[in-house]
């Protein structure tokens, strides 16, 4: 019953989710190929996720796994359901609060069990007139501790134009997925330099907007 | 013959121009089976298998008479402005005047039309919407660039609402001796704007040698515009037989509809070159977006629609 019930919900999302943004998954780096791979992208609003579970193919979707932080997603009956029954989602601890339940452990059994990840290494929304966040460095524990698994730079474009933040109704607007290509860890690469790299990998696949860079209150 | 056999023998037509593209399209990928496929020949095959699609939803539409014609141009004029409004630089200042426009605007305009209200649709969007947006948008307080947020969402909405919005608004005209055959003027001018699109395409591929506006549309040539526009104005004087207007009329109403559709391209290709983008969206394989598509019939149909209330109503 929760099982058919999460997936008319997953199509009805998918389908409310492309009318409003008729949203493209541009696979520039690599195809949409079923392998186990850890996205990585850049974080605007709660509807990222929905955005790249939209472009995947039914079979990705099915082997990919968001990673969300407990504190937002368990908070109400509705968004628990979301969160656990429609996206499977992997919930962390981004608190910490326990001792224990650290959010690399739950990822990692995740990828152990043959789980695709969608991460966003920025650790939260961003809020700022900056493109992009610095990063935590999660990605990199995650890429030392699963060295064969890809990690590929996705990049989500215009979202934040859609629903600013604050706003509570959306407005239709066109939006990207751009997949990049996938990057592993080099032998000797440091901590500072892997993610570095991860960020200038992502960053690049932002378009060009002469606006930008202007302050948007 | 009666509306419904003119409207059949209209897609009957349509269905053999397409049978006989597809067929010519399949040929010539044949033929260079043994080389690598060429771009040009595998967009012409997704444009003629675009067409397909195309044809089945105004058909579709067609079948529900003037509810479906009015529901599928909201609908287009939807697609158009999320095209459009994407390519703007709208702020969060502009969100509830966004929000107004796709939401209020767009689908009172279309209520209008269905009601046949030609006093209020023909200057909701020009008068009404163009004063208030504005007022939304100020009262978020944000300057910057003010002025040119607001043209652009007030430009969008003539564009891909006002301006689309006429190609329905011909069911509302009552023509002495054309009773329940409206649906045929939307055939005819859809018909006569996009055949002028192709034939502009065609002839501009087989002959084009001189760029008509390098700097906006490089595809464009003397000769695609000259042949395009010729021919179908010919094709407009052979479909007089669905309209209310003479053979000489009709071909005279072609001729302007297939000027002003390609002077229409002109324009949105400046657009979209000034925004640094070849399409508009991706709707459309092949084609692009839905305004791609769209771009000459939005131009035409204003001056259709006016052109015929002048002159053939009462």
């Amino acid at each position: 019953m929760i099982r058919i019930l999460a997936a008319l919900f997953a199509n009805g999302i998918t389908l409310v989710t492309r009318l409003i943004t008729a949203v493209q998954g541009r696979w520039i780096g690599c195809g949409p190929a079923p392998a186990q791979r850890i996205y990585y992208a850049n974080h605007v609003s709660h509807g990222d996720i929905v955005l790249i579970w939209t472009v995947l193919a039914p079979a990705l979707r099915k082997m990919t796994r968001p990673v969300a932080g407990a504190d937002y997603w368990l908070k109400g009956r509705l968004r628990r359901f979301i969160a656990t029954d429609v996206f499977r989602a992997v919930l962390i601890d981004r608190e910490r609060s326990q001792p224990g339940r650290s959010p690399l452990a739950a990822m990692a059994k995740a990828v152990d069990e043959g789980a695709s990840l969608i991460v966003f290494p920025e650790g939260t929304r961003n809020m700022t007139d900056a493109p992009l966040l610095p990063f935590k460095g999660g990605i990199y524990h995650l890429a030392r501790r699963k060295p064969d698994v890809e990690l590929v730079p996705v990049w989500i474009a215009n979202l934040n134009r859609v629903l600013p933040k604050g706003e509570i109704v959306p407005i239709p607007l066109l939006c990207s997925v751009t997949f990049g290509t996938p990057l592993k860890l080099q032998t000797n690469e440091t901590r500072a330099d892997f993610v570095a790299r991860a960020r200038a990998e992502l960053l690049s696949l932002a378009p060009d907007t002469p606006r930008a860079a202007e302050p948007n209150r | 013959m009666t509306a419904t056999e003119q409207i059949l023998a209209v897609f009957g037509g349509v269905a053999v121009i397409l049978v006989i593209a597809t067929i010519v399209g399949r040929v010539l990928r044949y033929r260079r089976r043994a080389e690598s496929p060429s771009p040009v020949i595998e967009n012409l095959n997704a444009r003629i298998n675009a067409w397909w699609a195309m044809v089945a939803l105004v058909g579709l539409a067609f079948l529900f008479g003037k509810t479906g014609a009015i529901l599928l141009f909201a609908l287009l004029s939807f697609a158009a402005l999320r095209e459009f409004i994407t390519l703007t630089h709208t702020r969060r200042g502009d969100h509830w005047a966004l929000f107004a426009a796709f939401f209020v605007v767009l689908p009172v305009q279309y209520a209008l039309i269905a009601d046949a209200w030609y006093g209020l649709y023909s200057v909701f969007i020009p008068v009404y919407a163009f004063l208030l947006l504005p007022i939304v948008s100020s009262l978020r307080g944000d300057p910057q660039h003010f002025l040119e947020r607001v043209a652009e969402v007030q430009w969008g909405l003539m564009i891909c609402v006002f301006c689309l919005s006429h190609v329905p608004a011909l069911l509302t005209l009552d023509i002495p001796g054309y009773e329940g055959r409206n649906l045929l003027l939307i055939a005819f001018l859809v018909m006569v704007v996009q055949i002028s699109d192709v034939l502009q395409y065609v002839w501009g591929k087989l002959l084009g040698r001189h760029k008509i506006a390098p700097t906006l549309s490089p595809s464009k040539t003397v000769e695609g515009f000259v042949g395009g526009v010729l021919s179908a104005t010919a094709l407009g004087a052979g479909l007089w037989w669905i309209t209310p207007f003479n053979p000489w009329q009709a071909s005279l109403l072609a001729l302007a509809i297939t000027v002003m559709g390609f002077l229409g391209g002109l324009v949105m290709s400046a657009i979209k070159r000034d925004r640094g983008v070849k399409d508009w969206g991706w709707m459309i394989e092949g084609h692009g977006g839905v305004l791609d598509r769209l771009d000459s019939v939005i131009f035409a149909a204003p001056i259709f629609f006016h052109l015929v209330r002048y002159w053939w109503t009462p």
